[in-house]
């Protein structure tokens, strides 16, 4: 698995998938893609990323432990819907705001909050389990 | 009655829980006060309460709430009577004092925050539990109280004893509180299930117990009322609760909890009691209760068990009270349950302070404490003459009133075995009131009179913190009789008519009454003082006669719990193999069998093929499907096997895209690369051969089973495509996705919004998953490797092979 071809190529490979993971995320709501397929792209970046180098650069790439990030993005998801309350809609109900920055119109919505979360979760869950997978083979 | 619009009695009631909230960072800042700050929580509730009393006395009742559920006619309301506010003062006065107490008892320990934490998480359940007037608020708090009491009880947690005797009132006391709920279903939807309103609905004119539910509703609440407060056989729970550390003794198992049960007796007396069943079941009970309790607490050596079994005695006597129905005797169990909850509180505070400060509780190894400790000595005696029933003390008067009661009074509705039972059940209260007078002056003289005996502990009386709230008790049950009329007309005399119904004028008063009642209370102290005498050596026949029947409730229970650990792990090894092939081939026989037998009985089987009007690229995508399933059935080794099964996953991945679902492709894309990915790796973890050698039969059988489920599904999708199309829901998101949801891309509207909290569900689902798979990683990891000494556990091991050098 690890030839040096492999092995130079993999961090820029992961790089790219990683970007067009976010892409994918943030255009979701119009075009094909959102926070699950996204999610998936990342994950399955980190695990080549894991493959060609190893595990550990990975998890030191990462900061976090993959299943804080997966907490941190059901937490992110749940919270989504707690502006809900503040307006008496029911729990989880899309709210939108387009607030004008530098002159730019920018709609933001819970919605999107509750998109990144799922983004998170998938991303750490499925890395959690494909890192410690490869984690045995060294 | 406030002013303003915010009602504070809301505020009192969620004080507790915000207290338990902020006790452990008070416990950070302020180290050993924190014991008296956080008693000011309280003691401002108790303030609160108080306002109440003159109103109540006044035959108000004060009631508010709001629709919790509406959806099943839940309502979120407190009602503040007689009796309510009576337990209520209670709870909040003797809980400043609990908690000024354990500020000191637990000075130093680790967890005192997280004690402090718990003991208002029960103050706040129990208050609830006494001023909810919905019954289902009632229960939820009712459970609540048994949560708290078993994080108390299991406090000291590295302790087995402890966790036994949590475990054991939790099962206990929980178990009882579903036969609760069982009781209050029953009602639901047949009555208002409101305090308030079955109380005026049934209390005077015609009562519920005509009701056709009357029985099993009863027998329900009983069971709900005797395990909470201990009744046999119910009752070893409570005195294996002394585990705890003192003040949840004190408190929750003596004061306040245990009384819950005596609390929803005569709750739902007005409405339930009276009745032949009534009158027969409660006085049986208790009185067997009151007697058993005695004779045990005569048996133990250790101050706090005599004080649990003592409890469980006094309980047995307030059942047995209430049950006579008679006014003045339900009165009598009012006044009686008022003081003993300060003598006893007191009581339990002082065994408490004796272990502390002398380093046992043991009687047998205390001895002539009186002059090291004579304040705790001094507080002791006063709350043991309560609990004996001396003059000058509420105990007195509670006594003299039951006695009054049992002997002059006649039933308001004669029933035949009231009458009968009338004088058993004061032969019963004699005798038990005097085995409580030996048992409360053995607690109070024994440890302090005699010769000195060398304790554990240099002994001498505690800080302020340890005695001052069982010196107020003590004192407190003094200045009830010599405050008499006004304890009178505003605590007893308002809970006993939301009780009762019938007004009656107690004469609180200090003064002696020469008359029949007197005369059975010199008999009682006759009795109580030959026990005291003979104490030794009664503990040591009983001690004997408890030997020779060698079981009781308390291992009928182990034995219980010991059978049904034991039909479990049978159960689990039946049905829990460990053998994956085993479970996946069960599953699947059982999902061939949910899709073909259905299928089979309403003959429901595809009849025709469906017209397949495909371009040759989709025949070609189609073709790729079958060519990787085909690699799969072919493949030499197992890798190659998963390899070709992503190639299948492709190719439906591919027709997806081909018919107009690309948010669908783009997932099966991402999840066939994966899936083959996560299989691969876990091929290379599992030491499995890499080609596949099944036995001809077991081949034989998974086709079969694959065929089945492949054939099943494929027909189910047939028949299910062959019926019309119904559009209601896709012409729905359809339509609102832009508008509704400014969303284009209508899968990523329905996932994200339309059904958002299915999604969270979902994602909380593959966290779980996420989780659980690395654990499972882990622990075969960390298996083989458990001795080398790196983990926790390892140092041991290091320890021991030290050792054997």
């Amino acid at each position: 698995m690890s030839t040096v071809i492999f092995r130079t190529f993999a961090p820029f490979l992961t790089a790219l998938m990683i970007v067009f993971s976010v892409f994918v995320l943030l255009r979701g709501h119009n075009e094909p893609g959102g926070g699950f397929i996204g999610g998936l792209i990342a994950a399955s970046a980190l695990a080549i990323y894991g493959i060609a180098c190893g595990v550990a650069p990975v998890r030191r790439a990462l900061k976090f432990h993959p299943m804080s990030i997966s907490a941190f993005g059901l937490a992110l998801a749940a919270a989504a819907g707690i502006p809900s309350f503040f307006v008496s809609v029911p729990y989880l109900t899309g709210l939108w705001a387009s607030p004008k920055i530098l002159g730019v119109t920018i709609d933001v919505s819970t919605v999107t909050m509750f998109d990144i979360g799922v983004y998170f979760v998938v991303v750490g869950a499925i890395s959690s389990i494909a890192l410690s997978l490869e984690e045995k083979d060294r | 009655m406030e002013s303003g619009s915010f009602d504070w009695t809301y505020g009192a009631m969620a004080a507790p829980f915000l207290a338990a909230v902020i006790a452990p960072w008070v416990k950070r800042w302020l180290g050993a006060a924190a014991g008296w700050a956080l008693s000011i929580v309280p003691a401002l509730m108790f303030i609160h309460f108080l306002q109440f009393l003159p109103l109540v006395a006044d035959n108000s009742a004060f009631a508010n709430g709001f629709v919790w559920i509406w959806q099943i006619d839940v309502n979120f309301s407190y009602l503040i009577d007689g009796l309510s506010l009576l337990f209520a003062l209670l709870i909040t006065g003797i809980g400043t004092f609990i908690i000024i107490y354990s500020g000191s008892y637990l000075k130093g320990h680790p967890n005192q925050g997280r004690f402090f934490s718990f003991m208002f998480l029960f103050m706040g359940s129990m208050l609830g539990l006494v001023l909810a007037d919905d019954f289902i608020t009632l229960f939820i708090f009712w459970e609540l109280t048994s949560i708290t009491s078993f994080l108390l009880i299991g406090f000291d947690h590295t302790r087995q004893a402890a966790r036994r005797a949590a475990l054991q009132a939790l099962i206990v006391t929980g178990l009882g509180g579903l036969s609760l709920l069982a009781a209050f279903l029953l009602l639901i939807g047949a009555e208002d299930l409101r305090v308030s309103t079955m109380t005026e609905a049934f209390a005077l004119g015609q009562g519920f117990k005509e009701h056709s539910l009357y029985l099993p509703v009863l027998i329900l609440m009983l069971g709900g009322a005797f395990t909470k407060s201990a009744q046999v056989p119910f009752h070893s729970w409570l005195p294996n609760a002394m585990e705890a550390p003192t003040p949840v003794s004190a408190y929750l198992h003596s004061a306040t909890m245990v009384k819950a049960g005596v609390y929803l007796i005569m709750r739902i007396h007005p409405f339930m009691g009276n009745s032949a069943e009534w009158n027969l079941i409660l006085p049986l009970f208790g009185g067997l209760t009151l007697l058993v309790g005695t004779v045990l607490a005569i048996r133990q050596t250790d101050l706090k068990l005599i004080l649990a079994y003592t409890t469980v005695a006094s309980l047995g006597l307030l059942v047995m009270l209430t049950g006579t129905s008679l006014t003045l005797a339900v009165y009598a169990a009012i006044l009686y349950l008022f003081a003993h909850s300060l003598f006893k509180g007191a009581l339990f505070l002082v065994a408490g302070g004796i272990d502390h400060e002398a380093g046992s509780r043991d009687l047998t190894r205390l001895g002539g404490l009186r002059s090291s400790m004579p304040i705790t000595f001094a507080v002791a005696f006063i709350a043991a003459c309560s609990m004996a029933g001396f003059p000058l003390t509420i105990g007195f008067f509670a006594k003299e009133t039951m006695y009054d009661a049992l002997v002059h009074e006649t039933a308001l509705f004669p029933f035949a075995p009231v009458a009968l039972l009338t004088p058993a059940v004061l032969g019963v209260a004699i005798i038990g009131n005097a085995l409580m007078m030996a048992c409360g002056f053995a607690v109070a003289i024994k440890p302090f009179a005699g010769p000195a005996i060398v304790t554990p502990k240099h002994a001498h009386d505690g800080p302020v913190g340890l005695w001052i709230g069982a010196a107020t008790l003590a004192l407190c049950g003094v200045l009830a009789i010599l405050f008499g009329a006004w304890v009178g007309h505003r605590l007893i005399e308002p809970a006993g008519i939301a009780v009762t119904f019938y007004a009656e004028d107690l004469h609180i008063s200090p003064a002696l009454h020469l008359n029949a009642a007197f005369a059975l209370s010199g008999l009682t102290w006759l009795l109580g003082l030959v026990v005291f005498m003979r104490f030794e050596v009664l503990r040591g026949a009983i001690g004997r006669m408890l030997d020779a029947i060698g079981w009781g409730p308390d291992k009928g229970f182990d034995q219980l719990i010991a059978a049904l650990t034991k039909a479990a792990a049978a159960l689990t090894r039946t049905i829990q193999t460990g053998d994956l092939q085993h479970y996946i081939t069960l599953t699947l026989i059982v999902l061939a069998a949910s899709l073909i037998l259905p299928i089979s009985l309403f003959a429901e089987w595809p009849t025709e093929l469906p017209e397949m009007p495909l371009t040759y690229y989709e025949w070609a995508v189609l073709g790729l499907a079958i060519i990787g399933l085909a690699a799969v059935l072919m493949a030499k080794s197992r890798l190659i096997a998963i390899v070709s099964l992503g190639i299948q996953g492709f190719a439906v991945a591919l027709l997806f895209m081909i018919f107009g679902a690309p948010d669908l492709s783009f997932t099966q894309f991402m999840v066939e690369t994966l899936s083959v990915v996560i299989l691969a790796l876990v091929m290379t973890r599992l030491a499995l051969h890499p080609s596949d050698h099944r036995p001809v039969a077991k081949r034989l059988l998974h086709i079969a089973i694959s065929v089945a489920c492949g054939g099943a599904i494929g027909a189910l999708l047939m028949t299910v495509t062959a019926l019309p199309f119904d559009s209601t829901l896709s012409d729905f998101f359809a339509q609102n996705s832009r508008v509704i949801a400014h969303g284009r891309n209508i899968v990523n509207v329905i996932i994200v919004d339309f059904r958002g909290l299915d999604t969270l569900g979902e994602i909380t689902v593959v966290m779980v998953a996420g989780l659980a798979v690395l654990a499972l990683l882990r622990l075969r990891v960390l298996a083989p490797e458990s001795g080398d000494g790196q983990q926790g556990g390892g140092q041991q091991v290091d320890g021991q092979q030290e050792g054997g050098k």
